[in-house]
């Protein structure tokens, strides 16, 4: 057995790890942005827009649904420079990231926004709001109640999906993972080290994707719904069935 | 036998004085269709300022349509409806009628208020908040002012002290007068309630009704499609029958209980009394 401890140690502290796990944060942060955007530009396009609008959206999610994340980011940073587009590596990886991100986040939305009552767009209409006023003050706020958790899913996804960006040699957690293992050749401390923050990232995610659902959920929570008699009832009705 | 709620005797917020304002609501041969399905065919109604009239009829008969293409809910196919002072949906132009835009329809809109069979309050904000989003968030309003009118208006309706609860924490009644209240926000000239008691438990009509009996007697106009015969007796000043997408009758209470002339109109009766 090879495995060696104090490098394993040494890895976990490593300026280049830290330094690659805090550009995987904010990678995956303003990829998600731009791509919730995007989604939210795409979502509205494909539900409210003409023909052609409407074929714009559907050809965009189709193109980026379709083809591999790790496809899109080499045509980006190695391809289009032969169509005289240049983008550096940090503007590649953001750019295929938030267009793989919206292409997705794009049917998430929608299905969020079908899901809102459309008895909320008649009242919101009746004391006059414009599209837009609807859009942003009532059907939005109440999509997001649905969209939140997927959401939640997909930004856990894309803080693992931006290790793909180390093909065009961003320097995020995989990419100076890779450059560790090189040094010594310490290939699994330093994966397992790499895999280590890939976890940590996600947990803490996970911790403040609750937080989030429990602050959208507050108005239409159980904790809200029940008056506290019937809390009462329900609470001897079911020590009654754990009696029986 | 029909509701033996307690309503006020009929008519008393008249007082005997029977002067109609103006026409603020002007409805002139509208048509409409969902789908090749003639829902309205030459609807005509004129309603005066102050005015109470009902509307009944049974479902399908066009009533919720009918308001509904009043306050642009829906757009109507043919003939005119002014309300409150606007050409609704449309405007003129060298004796031609172009429809209006999306912004120019909901100016309009601010101007009638709508209340649902469901309520439809807004759920992801508290009582108050649903109440001053549209002063508020469109037209600009000072907030603290708009709260305090808010305010006003939950006493009016009876809540005082619901202004923090949401939607979800409050009966039907009271969702539905908080509805009330976020209509009136918006200080419209003419209120429209679609079935606003249908959707609710016998005990908690009277609640709803008495907030819309107060409306009346402070002179609002209201255009009110129910089933609460109760509610038509005491605060109509005229009740109609639509039938098949039509006006059957148009008359004031105790000529439409009493002695109506529409064949429709006394079989929609024996109905409705039966049970």
């Amino acid at each position: 057995m090879n495995w060696s401890w104090p490098f394993f140690f040494d890895y976990l502290t490593n300026g280049l790890m830290l330094r690659g796990a805090w550009t995987t944060i904010w990678l995956s942060v303003i990829s998600m942005i731009l791509g919730l955007g995007l989604g939210i530009i795409a979502a509205m396009m494909k539900m409210y827009g003409n023909r052609v609008i409407r074929y714009i959206a559907e050809f965009y999610i189709w193109l980026f649904r379709g083809t591999p994340i790790l496809i899109q980011l080499v045509i980006i940073y190695t391809g289009l420079p032969q169509l005289g587009i240049r983008l550096n590596v940090i503007e590649s990886a953001i750019l295929g990231l938030a267009l793989n991100e919206g292409a997705y986040l794009a049917e998430i939305i929608r299905a969020g926004i079908m899901s809102v009552d459309k008895g909320q767009d008649d009242a919101a209409r009746a004391v006059g709001m414009t599209w837009r006023e609807r859009m942003y003050l009532v059907i939005l706020p109440q999509a997001t109640r649905t969209i939140i958790p997927p959401l939640g899913n997909q930004f856990n996804g894309m803080l693992k999906t931006t290790s793909l960006a180390s093909v065009i040699s961003m320097e995020e957690l995989m990419r100076n993972a890779q450059m560790l293992a090189q040094i010594e050749f310490r290939v699994l401390e330093a994966y397992t080290v790499a895999a280590i923050w890939y976890l940590i990232l996600v947990s803490i995610w996970s911790m403040i994707q609750v937080r989030i659902e429990a602050h959208y959920e507050k108005p239409f929570g159980p904790a809200a719904a029940v008056s506290p008699e019937a809390k009462k009832d329900l609470e001897k009705a079911i020590d009654k069935a754990g009696q029986a | 036998m029909m509701d033996q709620r307690d309503l006020p005797a009929p008519n008393s917020r008249r007082n005997g004085d029977r002067t109609l304002g103006e026409p603020i609501v002007l409805i002139d041969g509208v048509e409409k269709s969902f789908h090749g399905n003639h829902v309205l065919k030459d609807v005509s109604l004129t309603v005066h300022k102050s005015e109470v009239v009902v509307i009944c009829g049974r479902s399908g008969s066009g009533k919720s349509t009918l308001l509904r293409c009043i306050d642009q809910l829906e757009t109507i196919d043919g003939g005119a409806i002014h309300a409150a002072g606007h050409l609704m949906g449309f405007r003129e132009k060298n004796g031609k009628r172009v429809p209006l835009r999306d912004a120019q329809i909901a100016r309009q809109q601010r101007d009638l208020g709508m209340v649902f069979q469901n309520f439809n309050l807004f759920p992801h904000v508290s009582v108050i908040d649903n109440i001053t989003m549209a002063p508020v968030r469109i037209l600009k309003r000072n907030k603290a002012e708009a709260r305090e009118e808010a305010r006003a208006l939950l006493q009016r309706v009876g809540l005082p002290d619901k202004e923090n609860a949401y939607p979800r924490q409050l009966s039907g009644g009271q969702q539905q007068r908080v509805a009330i209240a976020r209509a009136l926000a918006m200080k419209p000239k003419v209120m429209l309630f679609d079935e606003p008691t249908s959707a609710l438990d016998p005990e908690m009509i009277s609640e709803v009704l008495d907030v819309m009996i107060d409306l009346s007697e402070q002179g609002m106009t209201m255009i009110v499609v129910t089933h609460e015969m109760g509610f038509a007796r005491a605060a109509a000043d005229r009740v109609v029958l639509m039938h098949d997408g039509r006006i059957v009758e148009e008359a004031p209470p105790e000529e439409f209980f009493q002695n109506p002339k529409s064949e429709h109109t006394r079989l929609f009766l024996s109905k409705i009394l039966q049970h």
